[in-house]
């Protein structure tokens, strides 16, 4: 009984030093992905900011009434003004759809009858 | 184990036998016994001893190795528990009332240089001038060959920049990281963002810092980490902005001005949606202050907050509106102006001459002195002075930039009734075009006192009450008659009901006295005026309009048209839509009445 016992401890010092070091390495497995995401998310904000900056610096008004003015045979764009207001009656309804015969009669046969 | 009996039987008989006592026997017996037992616990508890003393070594020998392995060891960030999704960006954004950027930050490099450990200074300083052409080559070949051991080259470079120093290949060249600031619409609201330069430097970083402007006044805002994240968002509208400053600077230019400046304030919120100030300058690159000279001059100087000037008879709304709310008088009531008006040695006169009596509304429609002046003298200079107060033109705007506390408002030192009848019509108080555009927000919010503002607000942000709603209605009426009728009628703006007073003052020789052809031209106005929801203001500095037979300076013929451009192309971007006017129903009741 008590050699069962003594096999029985080592046998679970031996499986939970096991389990310790395993835990211990996916840890610092786990440990060295978070900071390879970190600094991928560090490099992505770095490059989301360059992006956003660099999109403001193409949209900046002066470049874009620039390109307007140069475009202008095609695009033919003005500044906003008061008259290109609308008003909803200004709107002109959609057209009835044509309405689906059904029950369709044959008009000549009607004719030819009386 | 072989326990010894304590009366062995043999020897008691053999004592018994000898005749003696067998006691003697079992006592000696019995006191070996005890010593073994002794010695055996002495043993045990030596040995116990031992284990506790390993023990108490070991942990304090744990503990030691620790604490010096801390003490020694360089500190490190707790890796497991990283924040988030950390932004490293040392200061926050600035964003317009959509979220367009209006300043950011961008990831370059420092260059600097350490020449002991260069190989070929020369032909360096040959390659840096090359890639750099501003740099002095003499100035850096002494620093290289020199004692120095370390010397900054450039503070910010750009990628190109960087991959040219590099294929230079010299080891004693080396780049630091830096934020730096970024104003990626250049020369848009220089004025509002100011500017930020670097403060305290290292190799490694450095810290930037709000030279002027926002940038300044939220310099602590912008810097804290915890914040770092959250936009500062202005009341500022980017579009409006663009637009506004185009047409003020082809306006400043057709009009031959030194200087301009325009204000575009939500009447409810005192919400700036655009201020201009012209000229201007690209906060990347900001131009160094000016030492000697007038700093009105500077374009760094900003006219909208800064520019302390008399504004003229735009001030006269404000006089006709407070005898209104007081009653000694009614827009209707007649004033005697006959000119010119003498008060001691003073003498008040009119542009022209207007005739013998006015009514209040047709002294503000045509703009007399004298007529103000005699309100004035009405109100009296103690209650003018209480409303003055209210409206906020004895101190400096609380508009949240640096620049803003500096533009405090020149008070007559003594407010005589002299004074006040000046004050009426606006010369002898000097405020900034800020101030009148505060001024005209209450009368058109009803008659609320209005804080300016550049922070993005949700709702109202109506003060205390500076006049009642009805005086306020009547000065509106008013100012809409002086663009049908009056001075302004080139500002009037078909679909938005401008309403709207001109000034125009001469300009205070720095000496004394006033220059007979330098003015300052301003159009305050409000649309539309049934309803209104923004006010403008238009200030040319030295305007003169050369169309005609000789010069023209009054704002009715410079500040007023660019006004009208301004509002043309604002108000559709504003989301106003052009609307009918209604008809005035009060005037029908005075025709009936009379």
């Amino acid at each position: 009984m008590r050699t069962i016992l003594f096999v029985l401890t080592t046998l679970s010092v031996i499986g939970l030093a096991f389990w310790a070091y395993h835990e211990n390495h996916a840890t610092r497995e786990a440990l060295n992905e978070t900071e390879r995401l970190h600094q991928q998310i560090q490099t992505a904000h770095t490059r989301l900011a360059v992006l956003r900056a660099e999109w403001a610096y193409l949209n900046r008004p002066d470049r874009l009434r620039e390109l307007a003015d140069l475009n202008f045979d095609r695009l033919g764009l003005f500044p906003l003004h008061p008259d290109q207001f609308g008003h909803v009656s200004q709107v002109a309804f959609p057209p009835d759809p044509d309405l689906s015969i059904v029950n369709s009669v044959e008009v000549a046969n009607l004719e030819g009858d009386e | 184990m072989i326990r010894t009996p304590l009366r062995p039987l043999a020897r008691i008989l053999s004592a018994r036998a000898a005749g003696q006592n067998p006691d003697v026997i079992e006592k000696e017996n019995t006191r070996q016994r005890h010593e073994e037992m002794r010695d055996r616990l002495r043993q045990r508890a030596e040995g116990r001893l031992l284990v506790l003393g390993i023990f108490f070594v070991c942990a304090f020998t744990v503990v030691g190795g620790r604490m010096a392995v801390l003490a020694t060891s360089e500190p490190v960030e707790p890796r497991a528990s990283a924040p988030g999704a950390a932004i490293s960006a040392a200061r926050a954004d600035i964003v317009d009332r959509h979220g367009r950027i209006l300043a950011t930050n961008f990831e370059t490099h420092a260059l600097y240089a350490q020449p002991p450990l260069m190989i070929d200074p020369e032909q360096t300083v040959a390659d840096l001038v090359r890639i750099f052409p501003d740099l002095d080559a003499d100035r850096l070949r002494k620093d290289f060959t020199g004692k120095r051991k370390f010397v900054w080259i450039k503070r910010k470079i750009s990628p190109e920049q960087m991959q040219a120093v590099h294929d230079i290949g010299d080891p004693g060249l080396l780049f630091g990281p830096r934020e730096m600031r970024l104003y990626p619409n250049g020369k848009l609201a220089a004025h509002v963002l100011g500017g930020a330069s670097f403060g305290k430097e290292g190799v490694s970083a450095a810290e930037v810092v709000g030279v002027a402007g926002i940038e300044k006044y939220f310099d602590d805002r912008l810097r804290d980490p915890a914040l770092a994240n959250q936009p500062l968002q202005l009341s500022l509208d980017l579009t409006v902005q663009a637009a506004a400053e185009r047409v003020l600077y082809g306006g400043m230019r057709l009009m031959n001005a030194k200087g301009a400046t325009s204000i575009l304030m939500d009447v409810h919120t005192g919400e700036v949606i655009s201020v201009v100030s012209l000229p201007n300058f690209d906060p990347n690159d900001r131009p160094r202050p000016i030492l000697t000279g007038d700093q009105s001059d500077s374009p760094l100087f900003n006219r909208s907050v800064q520019g302390v000037y008399e504004l003229g008879s735009t001030f006269k709304i404000f006089t006709a509106a407070h005898a209104i709310d007081l009653g000694v008088v009614n827009p209707s009531t007649v004033i005697d102006i006959k000119g010119p008006l003498r008060w001691g040695k003073f003498r008040i006169r009119d542009f022209r001459n207007y005739g013998e009596e006015l009514s209040v509304e047709e002294i503000i429609i045509k703009s007399s002195n004298i007529g103000t002046a005699r309100i004035a003298q009405m109100i009296g200079a103690d209650r003018q002075q209480d409303f003055l107060r209210q409206l906020g033109m004895f101190e400096a705007t609380p508009f949240e930039i640096v620049e803003a506390a500096t533009g405090k408002p020149l008070l007559p030192r003594k407010w005589s009734e002299l004074s006040a009848m000046t004050i009426s019509y606006g010369h002898g108080l000097s405020t900034s075009p800020m101030h009148l555009a505060a001024g005209y927000a209450a009368i058109a919010n009803g008659g609320h006192r209005i804080a300016p503002t550049i922070l993005r607000q949700r709702g109202p942000r109506l003060g205390q009450r500076v006049m009642s709603e009805s005086a306020a209605r009547a000065a509106r009426l008013m100012l809409r008659k002086v663009v049908r009728e009056g001075t302004a009628s080139m500002g009037d703006v078909a679909g938005y009901a401008v309403g709207g007073k001109t000034g125009t003052a001469d300009k205070p020789k720095p000496r004394g006295g006033y220059y007979e052809e330098k003015v300052i031209a301003t159009f305050a106005t409000i649309f539309p005026a049934h309803d209104p929801k923004y006010v403008l203001v238009v200030t040319l500095d030295e305007p003169v309009e050369t169309s005609g037979e000789e010069p023209r300076r009054t704002a009715g013929w410079t500040a007023v048209p660019v006004a009208a451009e301004m509002i043309t192309r604002i108000a559709p971007l504003l989301g106003l839509r052009p609307d009918v006017e209604p008809r005035v129903l009060s005037d029908i009741q005075l025709t009936s009445s009379q």
